[in-house]
């Protein structure tokens, strides 16, 4: 599915290297975990898959099924089947958070040559999604993410790639700011999409996401570098001894 | 001194041939009045405080330069909604384009047959607030409007009207100046809205005086079409009772010069006045002004203004915003906000927000950006496969609706929201 060889990254503006050659192969339906400490390019490698600006490329590559993604628009790399769930979702006020549903999902069907969805299809599709993650007629008609709360933001996330169906979700820091409750209902939404076809990259500081989104494969990164790579123990390892263990002993 | 005079030689020279048009009765005195307080301001030059960012020369000349007539695609706005019709042509009340003038809770008339009759309400409205508006700024160009207006409605809404009346300003000649003056007298308790659309004129001379009594209600929605070369200054003076409401929106599609002016005193207790302002501009020959000035002489009110201004390729927005507290004007609400969208480097946003506050116990605020599209959002928006064009018109619409929202009729914001829709994606 996802094939990333060698990847090296940069700042575009300040001459500072964040990954220094990371390699990761994500096959179909699998999920990959990728763990490590602030500042270890986690983030970055999200950003740089999903076609974000301010990096430069200075070596290696990264295909979605063999297309090659960075040399795509993100707006193309969607269309082709990526997702990324922020960690921050963006507040756009004034554009209903249904518009602008029926706009992404429409526009990608369109990018792919499929017909848009007809208003009523598409009306019944976001209820059925939206009542699974608990989210309702009131949040769908309010503008995006404006006056969400943590949880509210990263549950429209996951309504957003329930609604686009990508064939590779990277979920960055979807914990980050969710109590117990919220965890457990973004994580079974997650888990209702996984499917044979579809893989995942789940990046996260803290084991306890991936009490609830269980990885075939737990990698380590630090220093812009993939340092590690274990089953769903690794993870075990890192909550129980933390990062300088692991970090010694592959330095 | 040698700069006073000369602007006052400019003003005689001027206003040499000028003829007043026949105001019948209140009409002559009301309009002889209002000549003699330009001869005394003198015509605006751009050497004024008050026209430093705007150049008065097109709207000041003898003559109106041309400006083409834009065949405009899009057809009329609100035709769904049912109103009453008030059609002029260059300038011109055309009563076979118009609908019947009466309706329920309203009381519309032709201004000069009201000038005729001697005893008429519109004698203690029309060029009374204009006066009014006159101090601690002059606007000689609203006192050359009383002075000339040569067409014009006066409305009188005695309960809840039974429909919205729509003045619509149909352009045809090129070269067509046109000066209007309407004026418009909530009683107590009652309550209108008033749409203002087309593009008017070559040059549009236009002024709007609102009276409105104790709880009366006046919403104003306008747009001012899409003619590239069209110049228009227009002003829009109202004055609050207690407890009433004045709602004010006004967008604006292309056009070489806008300059409108928006002048609010509230003279009441209790009253809520806002005013709200979009435009979209393309292009160096895109300069847009909005002027406001709002004067609290009461307890306990509530003000608001929100400027909008998309602006790309050489397009120049200008904001000059005022809240003035008068002493015991207590418990006073009032906000500003004035941003520029500016979607390139070569556009401009002038903008000069200013309070005066001589009350102790009131709460003003007041704020001015201009920026470019926020690169994170859009990023947000492509990375669920929107196009960039279309994350970009989206953003835009999302920077626009905070004045959009100041729309109470759904109907009506959805429409002009679609406008705008349209403009962004013809401009993209």
């Amino acid at each position: 599915m996802l094939e990333i060889k060698g990847l090296k990254v940069k700042l575009a503006e300040e001459d500072k290297q964040i990954l220094k050659g990371v390699d990761l192969s994500i096959a179909p339906g699998m999920v990959h975990a990728i763990m490590g400490p602030n500042g270890s390019g986690k983030s970055t490698l999200s950003y740089v898959l999903s076609g974000k600006g301010g990096y430069e490329v200075t070596g290696g590559s990264a295909t979605l099924e063999g297309a090659d993604l960075l040399a795509m628009e993100p707006e193309d790399r969607a269309a082709a089947g990526l997702f990324l769930a922020f960690q921050y979702p963006v507040e756009i006020p004034g554009v209903g958070n249904m518009t602008f549903l029926r706009t992404a999902v429409n526009a990608q069907r369109k990018a792919r040559g499929e017909d848009e969805l007809s208003a009523g299809d598409f009306l019944k599709e976001v209820r059925a999604k939206a009542k699974d993650l608990k989210i309702d007629a009131e949040m769908l008609k309010r503008p995006v993410n404006v006056g969400f709360s943590g949880g509210e933001k990263k549950r429209n996330e996951i309504l957003q790639m329930a609604m686009l169906e990508p064939k590779m979700c990277i979920l960055d820091e979807t914990d980050s700011g969710l109590d117990v409750d919220a965890m457990k209902l973004v994580s079974e939404g997650v888990n209702a999409l996984r499917s044979t076809g579809r893989s995942f990259l789940v990046i996260t500081h803290y084991q306890r996401l991936l009490d609830h989104i269980k990885p075939d494969v737990v990698h380590i990164m630090a220093d812009g570098r993939i340092v590690k790579t274990g089953g769903p123990d690794l993870a075990l390892e890192v909550e129980n001894n933390g990062y300088a263990d692991i970090l010694a002993e592959v330095a | 001194m040698a700069l006073a005079k000369l602007k006052m030689d400019a003003t005689q020279a001027r206003l040499a041939d000028v003829v007043l048009p026949d105001g019948a009765a209140w009409g002559n005195a009301a309009r002889a009045d209002a000549l003699a307080r330009v001869q005394a301001m003198g015509l605006p030059t751009k050497r004024d405080e008050y026209w430093k960012y705007t150049d008065p020369a097109s709207l000041v000349a003898h003559d109106a330069p041309k400006a083409a007539l834009f065949h405009n695609d899009e057809g009329p706005l609100f035709t769904a909604v049912d109103r009453v019709r008030v059609v002029f042509v260059d300038g011109v009340f055309d009563a076979d384009a118009s609908d019947d003038l009466r309706a329920e809770g309203l009381e519309i008339e032709r201004l000069s047959d009201a000038m005729k009759t001697d005893i008429h309400w519109a004698k203690d409205v029309y060029g009374v607030l204009e006066t009014r508006g006159q101090t601690p700024v002059a606007r000689p160009l609203a006192a050359l409007n009383t002075a000339l207006a040569t067409d014009g409605v006066v409305i009188r809404v005695t309960g809840k009207a039974s429909k919205p009346v729509n003045l619509i300003y149909l352009h045809q000649d090129e070269n067509s100046d046109a000066i209007l003056h309407n004026v418009v007298k909530v009683e107590a308790g009652a309550e209108v809205t008033l749409l203002e659309t087309g593009p008017a004129a070559a040059r549009f001379s236009k002024a709007l005086e609102v009276d409105i009594a104790d709880g009366g209600t006046f919403h104003h929605v306008r747009a001012q079409g899409r003619d590239h070369e069209r110049r228009a200054v227009t002003h829009c003076f109202a004055r609050l009772g207690a407890a009433a409401t004045f709602k004010s929106f006004t967008l604006t599609f292309n056009g070489v010069l806008t300059r409108n002016e928006c002048i609010l005193e509230i003279v009441g207790n209790d009253a809520v006045a806002h005013v709200a302002g979009a435009c979209v501009g393309d292009g160096k020959d895109f300069h847009h002004d909005d002027t406001v000035f709002v004067t609290h002489d009461a307890v306990n009110c509530e003000s608001r203004q929100v400027f909008k201004k998309v602006l790309r390729n050489g397009a120049t927005g200008v904001f000059q915003g005022k809240i003035l507290v008068k002493p015991g004007a207590q418990k006073t609400d009032g906000y500003q906000i004035s941003q520029a969208l500016l979607l390139d480097d070569d556009s401009q946003f002038l903008a000069k927000p200013e309070l005066e506050i001589y009350a102790d116990d009131v709460a003003c605020s007041h704020g001015s950006t201009s920026g470019a599209i926020d690169e994170t959002a859009l990023f947000y928006l492509r990375s669920r496969g929107v196009s960039h064009n279309e994350a970009r018109n989206l953003l835009t619409l999302s920077f626009v609706a905070e004045a959009l929202e100041e729309i109470a009729d759904d109907t009506l914001a959805d429409e002009l929201r679609d406008r705008l829709e349209g403009w962004l994606s013809r401009h993209s």
